[in-house]
């Protein structure tokens, strides 16, 4: 097994390109992921290779084309739905939600919804307030799919097989500041699951929760808190529905700390059922009170000061997990 | 309304922890019935009603430790209704009456100590009060590191060694203070040993009186002729206690001190203070003292006993004004009549405290307690 460097994007692009090659049945379907090779250029080059049957284009109508994924994935086909943001999925909630999260209850299990609805998340990249939302909570918060978010080059690669092989709707969020992220890939790359959460870094004194776009600055402070004597343990958690409460609670029964680190707002948040589910199951394994790092109450602004301020930046998660640990910043 | 506070019961008592409620709600409560047991530093006490009334509400639990002056229980009073009490139960309900500070409570509203859950959890396991640590954690919050360190040491404080602190506050303040003046004087017991003598020569051992409740009682005796040497000195003036309750240092036998009160000393003929005393001997080493005993004492008295030496220098338990020491009982030569002659004698000392009396008073009362043990007879007697 060799290792060679590689980014996020490439480790997407590989996984596509080895779903299309391994399964006929698999199709891409978003707007501008054909000839303009989509948003993030994840599917750059493949119009041209797989031809338009594979790589289809869309008009701009997030409803409809979810809608016609559900319908290709009832009706046989393994559908890949790109959506550019988080944010335009709105549009889609009513097929999401009220389509291919319940199909298979409402038909007493005849039917099934087998596809697979990725889009970008989170800000960072000066967008504004209609295209840097982190909605995984929203997704989250409902039964009937499956949420994921690769924050790591393996993810990236690996999740995508195992998310078309789930009979069951899978939400795949990938952030837009991770695209870009470089480092080794193993080659082969190694098979990942969709169902557990990772521990990044092993750590006794505190346990940092967190997933997705916030995985690397958690990383950073992680580092900063290692010089401050802080042994921080880092949970990605890969899977955000469900949650595996096993590798979280068993961190926090080690640390007896938590912080959890999440750029949706802070109401009703991830962290929020986090911290809670904490409660329900590791109570008097708690030697601290939980606490949070998520962003600020605002829609994202535009600036990139005021960006950065409301967003969980390094700082802001040092500072709270010194406060968990109970020593000065 | 009669709100049922948890009593100080003892000038170093500062905080109590329920151990039972002895009423429930409803039951009619009269004036003298035991209501709680409260454990305190020193014992399980159980700690008596100064009111009638009917049981309206009990505010707190067995288990909660909380400060003196807590309100425990709230009494309804003849001709009150529930509703006119509800206002003030709900506001006592209110205030988290659970403190257990191990600092004072800054501004009377008191706090819970902040034990983390985990800390809480491996106390329990481990048998440590966390209300006991100094916390570290956040807001100064007691974590498992907290509890893992105290565990660390070689043992939890035992309740000899927390008896011991509180003396050693009790003495501490007492000599921080109280301006002492000591006085001493040998008092002949010829006729108080042939009193007894004479007394138990027809008793079988259990019935014998013993020296004791005669030297208690010639102290209260004097007491009631020098009045300015019962009671307690507060905020800065001296109050009279009402009544001679005598508190009796009694030792303990695991270490440790306890000078629970014989109530109305004066009123009592001799056998009813011999048995009196024996008992409260009895209960104080069995650790069910009540209340009131611990709380009423209005002078102490203290008798180093046949395994003693000559003469104390009694130090006095605060808010009291005055001790009284009697050493041991020692045959000694005598100038009686101009002749010398062996003669049982016991020093008998004061400890006074020199804001409220002087030396000459205190000199005028000591010698009222040897001339009353030449008359023990007088003193067998109840007071009219």
């Amino acid at each position: 097994m060799t290792a060679r460097t590689t980014t996020y994007r490439e480790a997407l692009r590989a996984a596509h390109r080895e779903a299309l090659e391994r399964d006929a049945r698999v199709f891409i379907m978003g707007e501008d992921v054909g000839k303009y090779g989509g948003s993030y250029a994840v599917t750059k080059g493949f119009f041209d290779e797989f031809g338009p049957e594979r790589i289809r284009d869309t008009p701009l109508s997030e409803l409809a084309f979810v809608g016609i994924g559900v319908g290709a994935a009832l009706g046989g086909q393994r559908p890949i739905v790109e959506i550019m943001t988080v944010n335009f999925s709105l549009l889609a909630l009513d097929q999401i939600v009220n389509t291919a999260a319940t199909v298979r209850h409402m038909s007493g299990g005849q039917f099934s919804v087998p596809i697979v609805i990725r889009m970008a998340t989170g800000a960072g990249r000066q967008l504004a307030a209609q295209h840097s939302h982190s909605l995984e909570v929203w997704y989250a918060h409902v039964p009937g799919i499956r949420v994921l978010a690769p924050a790591t080059l393996e993810d990236a690669r690996g999740m995508l097989w195992p998310a078309l092989e789930d009979p069951d709707p899978v939400v795949m969020f990938e952030h837009a500041q991770l695209y870009n992220l470089e480092g080794e890939l193993a080659d082969p790359a190694p098979v990942v699951d969709i169902e557990r959460a990772a521990v990044r870094r092993r750590g006794r004194d505190l346990s940092v929760v967190t997933y997705g776009g916030s995985l690397p600055r958690v990383n950073e402070a992680v580092n900063a808190l290692a010089q401050q004597g802080i042994d921080a343990e880092v949970i990605d958690l890969r899977v955000l529905r469900p949650l595996d409460w096993d590798t979280i609670v068993a961190s926090v029964r080690k640390t007896h700390r938590v912080l959890v680190v999440d750029e949706g707002w802070r109401t009703c948040s991830l962290a929020a059922e986090i911290i809670t589910g904490l409660i329900e199951r590791a109570f008097y394994d708690l030697d601290a009170p939980p606490a949070r790092v998520c962003s600020e109450e605002v829609p994202m602004p535009y600036p990139k000061h005021l960006e950065d301020a409301a967003l969980p930046m390094p700082p802001k998660i040092v500072a709270a997990a010194c406060r968990v640990c109970g020593t000065a910043a | 309304m009669i709100e049922f506070r948890l009593p100080s019961l003892g000038a170093d008592m500062d905080k109590g922890t329920l151990l039972e409620w002895r009423v429930q709600p409803g039951d009619n409560v009269k004036k003298g019935d035991v209501v709680a047991v409260i454990d305190t530093t020193k014992a399980a006490i159980d700690v008596e009603c100064w009111h009638d009334g009917r049981v309206e509400a009990l505010l707190i639990e067995p288990g909660d430790e909380v400060p003196v002056g807590t309100v425990m229980a709230v009494l309804r009073e003849a001709g009150e209704t529930a509703e006119q009490l509800r206002a003030r139960i709900d506001a006592l309900r209110a205030v988290p009456t659970v403190p257990t500070s191990r600092v004072t409570p800054v501004a009377g509203v008191p706090r819970r100590v902040a034990v983390s859950p985990a800390a809480r959890k491996r106390a329990a396991e481990l048998g440590i009060d966390p209300a006991e640590l100094t916390g570290t954690g956040t807001d100064g919050a007691i974590t498992l590191a907290d509890v893992e360190a105290a565990a660390t040491k070689v043992h939890a404080p035992g309740r000899a060694e927390v008896m011991r602190q509180t003396i050693a506050a009790a003495m501490s303040r007492s000599k921080r203070e109280i301006p002492h003046y000591y006085l001493a004087e040998d008092v002949p017991l010829a006729a108080a040993t042939a009193f007894l003598a004479e007394h138990n020569s027809t008793r079988s051992v259990t019935e014998r009186l013993l020296l004791a409740p005669l030297l208690l009682q010639a102290v209260a005796r004097a007491l009631q002729r020098y009045p300015d040497f019962n009671g307690f000195f507060r905020d800065g003036a001296f109050i009279r206690g009402i009544g001679i309750h005598v508190g009796v240092a009694i030792t303990l036998r695991n270490g440790g001190l306890v000078a629970p009160a014989l109530r109305d000393v004066p009123n009592k003929d001799l056998d009813t203070l011999n048995r009196e005393l024996l008992d409260l001997v009895q209960r104080a080493r069995a650790g069910s003292l009540k209340a009131s005993e611990l709380s009423d004492a209005t002078i102490t008295v203290t008798s180093l006993g046949e395994q003693g030496v000559r003469s104390v220098f009694p130090i006095i338990y605060p808010p009291q004004v005055a001790i009284v020491g009697f050493g041991r009982v020692l045959e000694q030569p005598w100038v009686i009549d101009g002749v010398v002659r062996p003669v049982p004698l016991v020093t008998a000392s004061l400890g006074a405290d020199h804001r409220t009396s002087d030396g000459h008073r205190g000199g005028l009362f000591l010698a009222a307690v040897r001339e009353l043990l030449q008359r023990p007879q007088q003193l067998a007697q109840a007071s009219p």
